[in-house]
């Protein structure tokens, strides 16, 4: 669990790039931060691994300060992926991928097979171990970012806008190899996004951010839509343009969900089934086969 | 002709001994120019001043500097180390800028990437910065290589013995085919030791040789495209 508690950063030129801001950020779950670019994003995503000390307020990693751990210690212990992937430019995959464990002293046979096999999680070919990042697409450069993220197998791991500079297709394929990783690892992942589409299909739970860092609104995706807390929020997620707007037509005795400008975005399978199992509020929603590719 | 061919191993001696006048000064300039370039990109205000301290040492005339050092270091005037100090200095006047040059051309992002995946300071100057910084050192170092070879020569005048001293010696003795010889001798070896670097350079830089080449993703694993999770 990372906790901030009241954190703000006012850089030296005077920028309150965060004001106040409190969040508890529960483990094993995806908590995506989306706002604007200038939101804070970037800068509260730091100051968890101390690469920005805030300038009051305190951050806890399951009721320890990180203020108390010695930041080079402490990021070793973190996963990070940024976006254009922020691999070595003189390193091979693999020895990217096993750049942090060789930091942290695992012996360098250890490291390069672990590395080897952090490239089958993240459905990458053992084939390119032995490239270097330039030689590689966009869409592979973000999958070795992750599994470098992965390499010491860190509770947390920190995402900031990692799927930002690749092709949609590739960004849509990524998002999916995310889902279903976390779905294995069950990592406590704080992810940065300024794609609000992103963050719903991402995250389980959303803080909609303004400017400072300051909350619009918190909640899971399908309290965010239900409910947007105000105008700025009904805005952002484009409630208020009715871009998510889907109504059900009949079409040949299945029930099509259709958006605003008439295009089918699925079909509905399930139906309310009140409480399930795993509780919880997508339970609560039928579930949409796609009939296309990802949602919009 | 008949001079060269009966002083061969004449010249092959002074071209060792320009090669030990040489080298020292190569590698010395490089490693003190480490710290002061770093130094120069790291903080803003000494950079300029740095920077151009070490540019105004190139501008000392090569003899006077051989007469002054001896005052202030305390070497003997002829002995080698005299003239390896005073081209050390030279290249030391080049190399700092191209450090921090160097240093400054490393990806911001990199470096940033570096810090969050938990290096230290120390190791990311190590095992990211300088070998990022790399192409732009090699380039200065060729430079250093190939203007401290044609400086030493000037040993020949206090004394040093070098390549140099076949030009000094062929003018007093009138041997125009030893002046020419010291000369010829002297751009080869510039251009050997050159070439030298490059070829260090390609062994310690092994990701600078390969080309960009995209292929398709090799058999991205991926999973089946789950039921959407999408709200209504
Ligand atoms: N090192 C810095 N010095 C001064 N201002 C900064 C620095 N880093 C970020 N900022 C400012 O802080 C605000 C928030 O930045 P950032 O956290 O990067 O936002 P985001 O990631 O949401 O785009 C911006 O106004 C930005 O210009
Ligand atoms: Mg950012």
């Amino acid at each position: 669990m990372i906790e901030f508690r009241s954190v703000t950063k006012e850089f030296p030129d005077g920028t309150l790039a965060v004001d106040d801001f409190s969040l508890t950020v529960p483990s094993h779950r995806t908590t995506v931060l989306v706002g604007s670019s200038g939101s804070g994003k970037t800068t509260l995503l730091r100051m968890i691994n101390r690469m920005v000390d805030p300038t009051s307020g305190t951050i806890e990693i399951d009721g320890v300060s990180v203020a108390s751990l010695e930041p080079v210690k402490l990021r070793r212990s973190i996963g990070y992926v940024m976006q254009n992937s922020g691999l070595l430019p003189h390193r091979t995959v693999v020895d990217n991928v096993a750049t942090v464990p060789l930091l942290r002293g695992v012996p360098r046979r250890t490291a390069r097979a672990d590395a080897l096999r952090l490239l089958d999680t993240v459905g990458l070919d053992r084939a390119i171990a032995d490239r270097y990042p330039s030689q590689l697409s966009g869409g592979q450069q973000q999958r070795v970012g992750v599994a470098r993220g992965l390499a010491v197998d860190p509770n947390i791991l920190l995402m900031d806008e990692p799927f930002g500079a690749v092709d949609p297709i590739v960004r849509a394929e990524l998002q999916q190899e995310l889902i279903r990783l976390q779905h294995e690892l069950g990592k406590t992942v704080v992810f940065v996004t300024h794609d609000i589409d992103e963050a719903f299909l991402l995250g389980d739970q959303i803080a909609i951010l303004r400017e400072g860092g300051r909350i619009a609104q918190l909640g899971t995706p399908a309290e965010i839509l239900a409910n947007p807390a105000d105008d700025f929020v009904a805005s952002f997620v484009g409630a208020d343009r009715g871009k998510r707007a889907l109504h059900v037509e009949s079409q040949d005795g299945s029930d099509v969900l259709v958006d605003s400008d008439g295009r089918p975005a699925g079909v509905l399978v399930g139906q309310r089934s009140g409480a399930g199992p795993s509780g919880g509020a997508r339970s609560d929603v039928p579930h949409i086969v796609p009939t296309e590719g990802p949602p919009r | 002709m008949t001079w060269l061919w009966s002083n061969l191993d004449l010249v092959w001696l002074r071209t060792l001994d320009h090669i030990v006048l040489s080298l020292p000064p190569i590698l010395l300039s490089f490693v003190f120019a480490l710290p002061l370039g770093w130094l120069a990109n790291r903080y803003r205000p000494t950079r300029g001043a740095i920077l151009s301290i070490a540019g105004l040492f190139y501008a000392i005339p090569s003899l006077p500097l051989l007469f002054i050092l001896p005052v202030i270091i305390g070497t003997s005037l002829r002995s080698p180390a005299n003239l390896i100090a005073a081209l050390t200095l030279y290249g030391l006047a080049l190399m700092v800028r191209v450090v921090a040059d160097g240093l400054a051309s490393v990806d911001p992002d990199v470096r940033q990437s570096a810090t969050a995946v938990g290096f230290s300071a120390w190791s990311r100057f190590w095992l990211v910065e300088l070998p990022l910084a790399g192409p732009v050192l090699l380039a200065g170092v060729r430079v250093v290589a190939v203007s401290t070879v044609s400086l030493a020569t000037v040993g020949a005048v206090i004394g040093a013995k070098s390549l140099g001293s076949l030009f000094t010696d062929g003018f007093q003795r009138g041997i125009q085919v030893e002046i020419i010889t010291g000369i010829v001798a002297t751009v080869l070896l510039a251009l050997v030791l050159d070439g030298a670097v490059v070829l260090l350079g390609r062994v310690l830089m092994p990701w600078t040789r390969r080309t960009r080449r995209i292929r398709p993703a090799p058999a991205a694993v991926l999973g089946p495209m789950p039921v959407v999770r999408s709200v209504a």
